[in-house]
């Protein structure tokens, strides 16, 4: 068995709930993720599933060390990264890229698309040749080459996504956080998103860690989930095993409660 | 008996010119729940703002008529129009939380409408809310009603925004996407309250949704829009053994599955899309002929 890419133990995130802060003296802690223990295997895409509030976009940003963890450890590519210093993580950010769930805001609006997916690049010292890896990573996401003048008013919901995807692909990372990037898309429009990340995972050797509330798509596209709920990892396994033999209560609720697209005059009865 | 709802070939414009609802008929029968379904800009959410006469400025009808329980909205004064409209129908919006004013506590918020609008007294109105409370399955309704809209859960706030509108008697509830901002579990008790309170209370609901799973475990009947524009209308189990329109079947196996993830998530054929194209720009030239 290969070492897998993040060996994740204990992880504890707590931050400072300043809805509650007296006026003198410290916030009291709120506490998000209550010690996880799970590892991302290389070349696989994960599946984080939960409902809002159980820490699932939070333990991607502990991942990726947007945030850093109060306790326990995360080991990027054998390397312990739970408190490295920004200067230090530095060099690994091109390694630990970030697909965003709204690309209308994580796009921005004053620079043209080509200069979007340049900056990373531009960053971590591929400066050189631009122009062509600009275009070349834009090809890479089924979008034309002119689309690097345009700006992002000017580009529908699907093609800013894809543009998010090529500006987090652009640096050939080993890793890739996407979180809920299909949950404001049409349904149309996040079959060619989806279809189109299984495709480059594939073919770049991707570990992808991809939150979503939505087991239906993590169903598709995912080999491993890890079911959160209120900070705490309630089951996780293969995705064909946990589909087929759900262990615990809690994701035989989320499995019942997906509609599915087919006549069932029981389904609103049940549960 | 005539129809709860009888849409017939609305057409409505942007100022310019451009169809955003194209000849659209239908009609909701008395208890019925009816889907409208499509992705954005099919116009779904533009039907359900035209019959509760809130479309925005920049929209216009340009043709066409909706009656209500068979009195023609187009033929009354603006007064009269609200009135038709504020008595026989009711709004459950997308997004409880940005529907209740955040400074108001909710009890009051509920039965402004049965006041002011409904000219019932406050003890008249107070009973009825508290009743609905109940059958939306809060047990503490004292509470509820004190509280501000952000001390209650996304799920709470939509039981609240259910409660109200059935507390109106309407004869027709536009659900506008009511689940989409809900976590599945709760939107399951969301959608099994609206049904259990449609059919105790016999209305008729325009269930405005992108989702074809909930359109299958909610309605009766359901219509495909594509810009603008009816694709296909049937009995929901009839869509479902069998859709006609091309476009239907491409939404269809767009929609994630977790029963067979291999035959769902296919994207849209482009060729789906170019006929359907094609086939609104003719309907559109010929439209423009007619009309000027």
């Amino acid at each position: 068995m290969a070492e897998p890419l993040f060996r994740v133990s204990g992880l504890k995130v707590a931050l400072p709930d300043m809805t509650r802060k007296p006026v003198i003296g410290r916030a009291p802690l709120v506490h998000i993720l209550k010690g996880l223990d799970f590892e991302l295997p290389r070349h696989q895409v994960t599946g984080i599933v939960g409902e809002s509030g159980s820490g699932k976009s939070t333990l991607g940003r502990a991942l990726v060390r947007l945030i850093e963890p109060s306790a326990g450890s995360v080991i990027f590519e054998g390397r312990d990264i739970t408190h490295l210093a920004e200067a230090d993580l530095k060099p690994l950010r091109c390694n630990l890229q970030m697909i965003f769930q709204d690309p209308m805001s994580s796009l921005n609006p004053r620079r043209t698309i080509g200069a979007i997916i340049a900056a990373p690049l531009k960053q971590n010292g591929l400066g050189d040749n631009i122009a062509a890896r600009v275009a070349e990573a834009l090809r890479r996401v089924g979008l034309p080459e002119n689309f690097a003048k345009r700006y992002r008013h000017e580009l529908s919901g699907g093609q800013r996504q894809r543009v998010g995807i090529a500006r987090a692909l652009a640096l050939s990372p080993d890793f890739v956080l996407a979180d809920e990037i299909v949950s404001g898309l049409d349904v149309s429009t996040q079959a060619q998103i989806l279809t189109l990340l299984e495709k480059l995972a594939d073919e770049m050797g991707l570990t992808v860690a991809f939150i979503s509330h939505d087991l239906s798509v993590i169903r598709r596209l995912c080999k491993q989930v890890i079911v959160m709920r209120n900070g705490e990892i309630v089951e996780q396994g293969p995705t064909d095993a946990l589909f087929a033999d759900p262990k615990h209560a809690y994701t035989r609720d989320l499995i019942a409660a997906i509609p599915l697209p087919e006549i069932d005059a029981d389904w609103l009865k049940a549960g | 008996m005539s129809a709860c709802l009888d849409i017939s070939s609305l057409s409505a414009t942007l100022a310019s010119g451009q169809r955003v609802l194209r000849s659209v008929s239908l009609a909701v029968e008395p208890g019925e729940v009816r889907a409208l379904v499509g992705e954005s800009g099919a116009g779904k959410s533009m039907i359900g703002k035209a019959v509760l006469g809130v479309l925005p400025p920049s929209v216009k009808i340009a043709e066409g008529s909706i009656r209500l329980e068979g009195t023609d909205l187009g033929t009354l004064s603006a007064k009269e129009r609200r009135r038709v409209i504020g008595t026989k129908t009711a709004l459950i919006p997308q997004d409880p939380l940005t529907a209740l004013n955040p400074s108001r506590r909710v009890g009051p918020q509920m039965t402004d409408r049965l006041i002011h609008i409904l000219g019932w007294d406050s003890g008249k109105a107070d009973k009825s809310i508290r009743q609905l409370l109940d059958e939306v399955q809060i047990r503490d309704p004292d509470r509820v009603m004190r509280a501000y809209p952000h001390e209650l859960s996304g799920g709470m706030r939509q039981r609240v925004l259910i409660a109200a509108a059935f507390a109106a008697e309407p004869r027709l509830i536009v659900a506008d996407e009511p689940t989409t901002a809900l976590d599945v579990t709760v939107q399951k008790q969301i959608l099994r309250l609206i049904a259990q309170l449609q059919k105790d209370h016999g209305t008729a609901i325009l269930f405005v949704t992108h989702d074809l799973g909930v359109v299958a475990k909610i309605s009766q009947k359901v219509t495909v829009l594509y810009a603008g524009k009816v694709v296909e209308e049937a009995d929901t189990a009839a869509l479902f053994a069998s859709p006609q329109h091309a476009y239907t079947r491409a939404l269809m196996a767009a929609t994630p599955r977790y029963t067979d993830p291999m035959a769902s998530l296919k994207p849209v054929d482009d060729a789906v899309l170019a006929g359907l194209s094609a086939e609104i720009a003719a309907a559109d030239q010929s439209w423009r002929a007619g009309h000027g």
